[in-house]
């Protein structure tokens, strides 16, 4: 193979594998969206909270792996329903303005309570992945991605398979597509409300144990939260399908275009070229690929 | 109080739509106006003085992000990108052309009201949260190409300094010259946008905040209204940019990044969406938060804490009590300080009455 299309392909498979990474925490967005109408501008620093969680039961209590992770995980899902409790409840039916500055609100207070309660550093956060990349050919892939990726789609399938065929996703599906009415049969809103934020607590969890492994547990952690906005555009905000396919696009270009135009601006093209993509997309197609709700076009 | 209203009597339009009509009010006004033209600057030291500045400047960012998001109903996370459209471009035209400052306020101005135009463009397709992200998404690549592409940046660091503003032969380097100048653009600002709310234009911003399809039909452009919205409110940001540049001396990319669109909507949120007096409340009280919190934390924290750790305490708790100050507004009070002032003074309005 010739090194052009070897690079190429390089740049593909990183991307490809990347991307699913970031369905991972756009999952817990989506979650959340499908559930509750609510945005969640906050998913980043979900995931930065879980990451120091973790990473100070290994640091700090010398805690065991899985002790680490089901307490992190444990911790997490009890975050989400005590949130939807105390503070989204008292949102329910404000603009939109509200709920998503609530959020951003709370981005806020969990970024200064971070290092307040756990000390500004950065901490590794050491699984028992290898760290030698595979190497196939021209492809160079670390094993944490693969792990991640793995991980990544078992948990999109499994929420898949949830909201289409267990009675408690039919539920959840039936809240958000009318309150109301889902109160008439006899399903308790709140309590759904409750569910889909402790999922989101979940997800967050699996995601910050991953990229925390990745690029360490610190402030930025929450800087991946930005990248779930342009990947739930292009795949619809409340489709999970959606998720997967918009992170491999985002994976995939923001790689090939740092892999491809890097060199001509001096760097830093993968900040901001998914973006852009996403401003594209808001014009031509603002509810996405797998999106269903009908946005009011003027 | 309910002599305030009595005898008043109006006898033509001017007199009914002033902006002032009664006599208390008219005081107050100009009670105000010696308190902050005479007794702050004179009577309050330097340092007090900078803040004062520093509020004044957050005034004017704040009214602008209120005429695009209370008063169009537009939501914007991308006013921090417009101050620094504004604050380039003058210290660009500063350095490169040795121009004097009104010409670089009002080019700062023009500049980023062109850029908030461009990005506007999405809100006569999409709106609510799309919109929003969209702007987010105009922040971050307006931060990126103006950090990357040196023609605008002038080097690696990303940062110009300007010349201190000359007024004939006086040059503005004190803090309290430099409140004087602020405080004319402030003034100005204030009363320009309440009448901006009164005139046509206004009425027509509010009819699409409230119902914009029923606006479109009794023939309100929305298209160039939503426009209109947005450069007006990018003219303000890119002059707050302008003045910002100014007072600090220098322009830098990391004035005018993300957390400071985050600080100017908590400011009109805290404040009051859709009023000129809850943009002034909510930029006082934001602005002052954080120098409220070290002074006292630099007071109190010892009491509680190692002085090792009241330091590293006070950035996050200044996150915190912000963000936390954020979602108590938005569950107690959705309207803000504006509505906590407006229920004080209708309770002393009508005193002794109940109603």
């Amino acid at each position: 193979m010739s090194d052009e299309f070897g690079f190429f392909l390089l740049l593909m498979s990183n991307g490809l594998l990347i991307g699913l990474m970031y369905a991972l925490i756009a999952l817990g967005f989506v979650l959340v969206y499908k559930a509750t109408d609510a945005v969640n501008f906050a998913q980043g620093e979900f995931v930065m909270i879980s990451g120091i969680l973790v990473a100070a039961a290994l640091d700090v209590w010398k805690a065991p792996l899985w002790i680490s992770v089901v307490a992190g995980l444990a911790t997490m899902v009890a975050f989400g329903f005590g949130l939807e409790r105390v503070m989204l409840r008292k949102l329910i039916g404000r603009p939109v303005i509200a709920v998503v500055m609530a959020t951003i609100g709370l981005a806020s207070i969990l970024r200064g309570i971070g290092p307040t309660t756990f000390g500004a550093g950065s901490r590794p956060l050491p699984l028992p992945v290898p760290d030698a990349p595979i190497v196939l050919g021209p492809l160079f892939i670390p094993p944490i991605q693969l792990v991640g990726a793995l991980v990544s789609l078992c948990f999109l399938g499994g929420f898949g398979w949830f909201f289409v065929k267990s009675r408690k996703g039919i539920a959840m599906r039936a809240v958000a597509d009318n309150q109301q009415v889902a109160m008439a049969m006899g399903i308790n809103v709140e309590r759904y409300f409750g569910l889909a934020w402790a999922m989101t607590g979940m997800v967050s969890a699996l995601g910050g144990i991953i990229w925390g492994n990745i690029i360490g547990v610190d402030v930025n952690l929450a800087l991946v939260g930005f990248k779930v906005f342009p990947v739930v555009i292009l795949g619809g905000l409340d489709s999970i399908p959606g998720a997967i396919i918009g992170g491999l696009i985002v994976g995939v270009v923001e790689n090939v275009a740092a892999g491809y135009v890097d060199p001509y601006v001096g760097g830093g093209t993968k900040d901001f070229a998914p973006y852009v993509l996403m401003i594209v997309a808001l014009m031509i197609r603002p509810y996405g690929i797998f999106g269903k709700r009908i946005i009011e076009r003027i | 109080m309910i002599q305030r209203e009595c005898g008043v009597l109006k006898t033509s339009y001017e007199a009914d739509m002033a902006l002032y009509p009664l006599p208390i009010a008219r005081w107050t006004v100009g009670i105000l106006g010696v308190v902050f033209f005479l007794l702050i600057p004179l009577g309050l030291h330097e340092y007090y003085l900078s803040v004062c500045n520093l509020v004044w400047i957050a005034v004017i960012g704040a009214l602008g992000l209120n005429i695009l998001v209370g008063y169009t109903g537009q939501v914007s996370i991308g006013h921090g990108a417009f101050m620094s459209v504004g604050a380039y471009t003058a210290a660009n035209l500063a350095t490169r052309l040795d121009s004097p400052w009104p010409v670089n306020l009002l080019a700062g101005g023009l500049m980023a009201a062109a850029v908030g135009a461009v990005v506007g463009i999405p809100s006569l397709r999409i709106k609510g949260l799309y919109l929003a992200i969209a702007t987010l998404a105009g922040q971050l690549i307006i931060e990126w190409t103006i950090n990357h592409v040196t023609f605008i940046s002038g080097g690696v660091q990303a940062s110009i300094e300007v010349p201190r503003p000359r007024l004939g032969s006086m040059v503005l380097d004190t803090q309290r010259d430099m409140y004087y100048f602020l405080l004319v653009f402030v003034v100005l600002a204030i009363v320009g946008t309440m009448n901006l709310v009164r005139s046509r234009v206004g009425r027509a911003f509010i009819a699409i905040r409230d119902q914009d399809i029923a606006a479109e039909i009794i023939g309100i452009d929305i298209f160039r209204y939503k426009l209109l919205a947005f450069a007006i409110s990018s003219f303000y940001a890119g002059v707050t940019g302008v003045l910002y540049t100014y007072f600090l001396g220098i322009a830098n990319y990391e004035q005018f990044q993300i957390g400071v669109s985050i600080d100017y909507l908590a400011m009109i949120i805290i404040g009051g969406l859709g009023s000129v007096l809850g943009s002034i409340f909510g930029a006082i009280f934001v602005t002052l938060l954080p120098i409220v919190i070290r002074l006292s934390m630099e007071a109190f924290g010892g009491l509680f804490f190692a002085q090792q750790t009241v330091l590293n305490l006070i950035p996050n708790l200044r996150l915190m009590l912000f963000g936390a100050l954020i979602v108590i507004f938005l569950i107690l009070e959705p309207d803000g300080l504006n509505r906590l002032w407006r229920n004080i003074r209708n309770y002393f309005r009508i005193w002794p009455f109940a109603y």
